[in-house]
């Protein structure tokens, strides 16, 4: 429950108001795709940040962060050599055995592709262990787009299939414009034999649910993330409750069949 | 491959009889356009519905001051055009070929009058523009969410 030092080793930006940290940690710990920390900055507070980096590489923990408050914001100023607090990793993994041997469709929308990034990594990896992998990912407009490069290399390397869209762009942008969940409809989807992830904003997430139940993806074979106010990480506070769940220890990865009543419920 | 047989490779026409699909095809050409090509432009007569085949079209809105906006992409499967279902209709957006793009063009008069002439087959083909209509206006209330922004 004390936060570990944990220093800057190199920092990017991703967008104006997106950067990406790898930070090294004495202890090490491992992590699986899904995963998250809590980062402290000091004098600041604590927020909850997804591991983005690559399960397979010890001793760095990567996070994307969006500078959306006051703590974020002070994370997001760290350079180099800065310090900030690690507790983690915490929370539910993507169920990437599940999709072994068969198709994975993953669809991520703004900073949502930062927790999936993990997944990608690990599917690249193991690229035997699944039949076609396919990326989807929206963004507000072009220049909003995470892991540009990345995006494009793998578009390239053909290991996967990626689509990217982009809500609004002027009339240069030679991608797609429309919303994430559009981009299915280009994904011959074979529902016996697919899996599901998700991560994004809950309404993204909510067309992409009624999308797939359309085309007969079985509703415990959908798993997305969810992001509630998570204080202590550890099931203790009751800040990320949500219904009998706690975002932070149950999930933040769940399956759609088991939280479907109260993902359709308001006001949660 | 002719007229009918490309028709039938296009959901716009799911459900429909053989001599339907074969007076549609009476009123259809192939329309092949190049990267970059103007399919339509805003203001134009709205004088063809076009079955997207392959490829991907982008729909524009000129802003003054600021250019041609993006707003939708459409690929194959996809209805381009909606304003041929009345008669002296225009266009509202410009469309523009993104990647080569192949489509049936059905000639709108000639279209109209099928719908017309034979009812079940004016049923069916606005059943079909009607659900390519709402699937397009949810895409447009998600996009209008802008629900990657941050703040209020």
């Amino acid at each position: 429950m004390v936060p570990e030092p944990a220093r800057v080793l190199s920092w990017r930006r991703e967008s104006h108001d997106t950067v990406t940290l790898a930070l090294e940690t004495a202890t090490r710990r491992p992590f699986r795709p899904g995963q998250f920390n809590m980062l402290y900055a000091f004098g600041a507070g604590e927020v909850p940040i997804s591991i983005s980096g690559d399960p397979a590489t010890a001793g760095v923990a990567v996070h994307t962060v969006r500078s959306v408050g006051a703590v974020t914001e002070a994370i997001c100023r760290l350079r180099r050599g800065g310090v900030v607090g690690v507790r983690g990793p915490f929370g539910t993994p993507w169920p990437v055995g599940e999709a072994r041997g068969g198709d994975l469709i993953i669809v991520a929308g703004g900073v949502g592709l930062a927790p999936v990034r993990p997944v990608v990594y690990h599917a690249l990896a193991r690229r035997a262990d699944y039949r076609r992998v396919f990326l989807l990912v929206g963004a507000r407009t072009p220049e909003d787009l995470l892991f540009r490069r990345e995006l494009e290399r793998w578009q390239r390397q053909g290991d996967l299939t990626v689509l990217v869209s982009v809500d609004r762009a002027a009339a240069g942008w030679k991608g797609r414009v429309g919303v994430a969940p559009a981009l299915l409809a280009d994904v011959e989807i074979d529902a016996g034999n697919a899996v599901a992830f998700l991560c994004g904003p809950e309404v993204m997430m909510r067309f992409c649910v009624r999308e797939l139940g359309r085309r007969g993806l079985p509703d415990e074979r959908i798993h997305l993330s969810m992001e509630r106010n998570m204080k202590c990480a550890v099931g203790l506070c009751g800040h990320c409750q949500y219904g009998p769940t706690f975002i932070c220890k149950d999930g933040p990865v769940l399956r759609y069949d088991r939280i479907r009543p109260l993902f359709w419920l308001r006001e949660i | 491959m002719s007229e009918a047989e490309r028709l039938r490779r296009h959901p716009f026409t799911r459900g429909l009889s053989d001599a339907q699909v074969e007076s549609l095809a009476a009123c259809a050409r192939l329309a092949r356009f190049p990267e970059g090509a103007a399919i339509f432009r805003e203001g134009s007569e709205a004088d063809a519905a076009y079955l997207i085949l392959g490829g991907r079209v982008s729909l524009e809105q000129h802003v003054p001051g600021k250019g041609n906006v993006q707003l939708e992409n459409l690929s194959g499967g996809d209805l381009l055009g909606l304003s041929w279902l009345f008669p002296g209709g225009r266009w509202t957006l410009d469309a523009l070929a993104v990647e080569p793009t192949e489509a049936v063009a059905l000639e709108a008069g000639r279209l109209r009058a099928r719908m017309e002439e034979d009812a079940a087959l004016g049923f069916a083909l606005s059943r079909h523009v009607i659900q390519q209509l709402y699937q397009r206006l949810e895409r447009v209330r998600l996009q209008r969410l802008d629900v990657y922004r941050v703040g209020p």
